[in-house]
């Protein structure tokens, strides 16, 4: 069975429709890239399947390991292994890293059902990933983000990922903002998460992030749909061509 | 006397006044202080949304009418307030026990009083005819008709004295008790005099026995901290849902002097605080801290008066408000520097949070400076929860009410920061705790 499964997904913001019915199957091991120019539509995808508020879904569905994803709140979909590397990480002042990931990932076990996490059990998992991520301790001690650079900030979220052990992480736009030593930093963290269970799907306006994360499958959005798909030989493609010959096709 | 302004309530009050004015203590002076206190009351009546000070808390409104005087606990109280003191006791603590508005010496831990450390029931300081106290305990101002009125009504309360040099390590914690399920109302006034030098923290709670509902607590407390001396207050508001809390608290600083107060509002359907705080002593510090977390009707205001007298004192406030359903919180601040409080440094920052459409909150800083030497600044800021930081965390599995709490922790958080003890910030942490995992 395909691991996530968006099917002909309409969706719609304040009247304007900006999903005209996107398909998309993604199975375990696989990492797809979706690339596109500004304002087709790949965001508001990363968003829907995260389950932000404010869009409205007026067809189609998202099926994760084939349970219809749109019924379920955002902490149930996180808590099912639904995983979105946000593209500007929010800051969170007060609420210091160290007690958001904890009480989050024992929300996520709590609704699995599983045994909560002590807090030395966590406190070493934490730290072993961290060090993995060349995040240093007092980070975790600081307010959520709160002056975190932009680099930093990434890794913040691949740590997350790493903790979550999500079976679907979508990672929106993570180039953004980062030079290409934070950029090298983030796709070996992002490298070594891959695994023959899981799946990425890596949201970027540009083949270079691609240099780092090899896709298996490279999609090109334009409008609101996928306008075509191939192997990663496509995103050099697009490299050379833009995406105006796309513009017309969609 | 202004007939129109008074209500059939008033006239019951007068009454009442005229019948348990006997069996308050104090004779003489006392009497006569009484007797003015309460026709000073009277000339207004309850406070209403037409005086200034009272404008969000009308209480001919709210709380409508003053109920009769509580009668002394007996054996069965006394029980019931022992049960609500255990589910609250804070360790390590010299407890200090008022029960229906009646010091309860079998409650209060007075054994092996630390050497400087005097406490007595008021009742007794009146009846024993002690001249200088009594004075204080009346020397408020009786143009606030609550503190004229709790001033009349007093039956009894906690006179502390900390002689010059003495610094107790062991906080002192006044605790007061509704024990009943009859609609009453306990007057209790307080002293606490620091003498130079010293070093106390006083906590003070308010409770309901269990079956206890629509009582009022009107209680007052006056301070007098002396030069180089530092009291650290908190004080936490639990009464029933449908009690009426109208405290007053004076508190006057001498030289070198610093008082740090913290409140935590959680409990009542209507309270009102009244903090008046005065500089009177160059090089004092003030930091007044609050935070209100209320919900369904609840009416919770704090109105604070700080008065810079002198020059080169500091004060800072912060306050946060937490408001849910249709409740409805008050912060009103006044900072007053008089001409010749020079390098006066007053900062205040008031922050609410409302999580229902319904909820209010009025924030009302006022500054009046009259000295052209100072720094002097305020903010106040209303807004829900920040939704973006609401779906980053719920992406995160943290269902939407786990999410709200920590975010609301974090928001009261640099308030009940400002709580030196390490103990007694985690009693504040635990009784903000227990409002939100109520609201889960």
């Amino acid at each position: 069975m395909s691991l996530l499964e968006v099917k002909d997904l309409q969706v719609r913001v304040e009247e304007r429709e900006i999903l005209h019915g996107l398909s998309l199957t993604v199975n375990p091991g696989q990492v797809h890239a979706i690339m596109g120019p500004n304002g087709s539509g790949k965001s508001t995808l990363s968003h829907v399947i995260a389950g932000k508020p404010g869009y409205e879904v007026t067809g189609g569905q998202i099926l994760f390991k084939g349970e219809d994803l749109l019924e379920m709140a955002p902490n149930e979909r996180a808590a099912k292994g639904v995983f979105l590397a946000f593209q500007y990480p929010v800051e969170i002042p007060g609420v210091t890293t160290w007690n958001f990931l904890h009480a989050a990932l024992n929300a996520q076990r709590k609704a699995r059902g599983e045994d909560e996490i002590s807090s030395p059990a966590f406190l070493k998992k934490v730290r072993e990933v961290a060090k993995s991520l060349n995040i240093p301790q007092d980070m975790l001690k600081r307010g959520v983000n709160v002056g975190f650079s932009g680099g930093e900030k990434k890794r913040n979220e691949i740590l997350q990922m790493a903790l979550f052990e999500p079976a679907v992480c979508i990672l929106d736009e993570m180039d953004s903002g980062l030079d290409i030593d934070a950029l090298r930093i983030a796709a070996d963290g992002v490298n070594a998460l891959r695994s023959p269970e899981r799946a990425m799907v890596v949201i970027t306006h540009y083949q270079r992030l691609l240099n780092y994360i090899v896709p298996d499958v490279v999609h090109v959005m334009s409008k609101g749909r996928v306008v075509k798909s191939g192997g990663k030989e496509l995103a050099l493609e697009l490299e050379e061509s833009g995406y105006a010959q796309f513009e017309d096709a969609a | 006397m202004n007939v129109v302004a008074k209500t059939e309530t008033g006239r019951a009050l007068g009454d009442a006044f005229a019948v348990v004015r006997d069996r308050l203590p104090g004779k003489g002076k006392i009497a006569d202080q009484r007797q003015q206190a309460f026709e000073a009351y009277e000339r207004s009546g309850l406070p209403h949304r037409r005086i200034e000070d009272w404008k969000y808390t009308d209480l001919r409104a709210l709380m409508r009418e003053v109920l009769p005087l509580a009668p002394a606990p007996d054996a069965a109280a006394l029980d019931r307030a022992t049960a609500a003191i255990k589910l609250r006791a804070i360790d390590g603590v010299r407890r200090l026990v008022l029960v229906d508005g009646a010091f309860a010496a079998d409650l209060s831990d007075l054994g092996s009083l630390e050497k400087g450390l005097s406490v007595r029931p008021l009742r007794e300081v009146l009846d024993a005819g002690d001249a200088a106290l009594s004075a204080q305990a009346f020397a408020s101002d009786i143009s606030n008709p609550m503190i004229a009125l709790n001033g009349a009504m007093a039956t009894d309360g906690v006179v502390i004295d900390i002689a010059d040099g003495t610094v107790l390590t062991r906080p002192l914690h006044i605790v007061h008790v509704a024990s009943g399920t009859a609609p009453v109302a306990m007057f209790t006034r307080s002293l606490l005099r620091l003498g130079r030098d010293t070093g106390v923290t006083l906590v003070e709670s308010y409770l309901a026995g269990e079956g206890a509902k629509a009582y009022q607590t009107h209680d007052g407390l006056i301070v007098a901290i002396g030069d180089n001396a530092r009291l650290d207050h908190v004080r936490l508001v639990e009464d029933s849902v449908d009690a009426f809390n109208i405290s007053s608290a004076t508190v006057t600083l001498g030289a070198h002097a610093h008082f740090n107060t913290f409140g935590l509002t959680s409990g009542g359907h209507v309270s009102r605080y009244q903090l008046t705080v005065t500089c009177a002593g160059e090089g004092s510090k003030v930091e007044t801290n609050g935070v209100n977390l209320i919900n369904g009707k609840q009416h919770a205001d704090t109105t604070l008066f700080l008065d810079h007298a002198v020059p080169h004192c500091a004060s800072r406030e912060i306050f946060r408000a937490v408001v849910d359903d249709r409740a409805h919180s008050v912060f009103q601040g006044r900072i007053i520097v008089r001409p010749d409080a020079q390098k006066t440094d007053a900062k205040m920052m008031t922050r609410a949070l409302l999580l229902s459409d319904d909820a209010e909150a009025d924030n009302k800083p006022e500054l009046e400076i009259f000295a052209d030497d100072v720094t002097c600044g305020h903010g106040a800021t209303t807004g829900a929860l920040d939704e973006s930081l609401l779906f980053y965390m719920r992406a995160r599995g943290l269902p939407e009410k786990e999410a709200q709490a920590l975010l609301i922790q974090a928001f009261v958080g640099e308030a009940i920061e400002t709580i030196v003890s390490d103990a007694l910030r985690d009693v504040a942490i635990a009784t903000a705790q227990r409002w939100l995992e109520a609201r889960a």
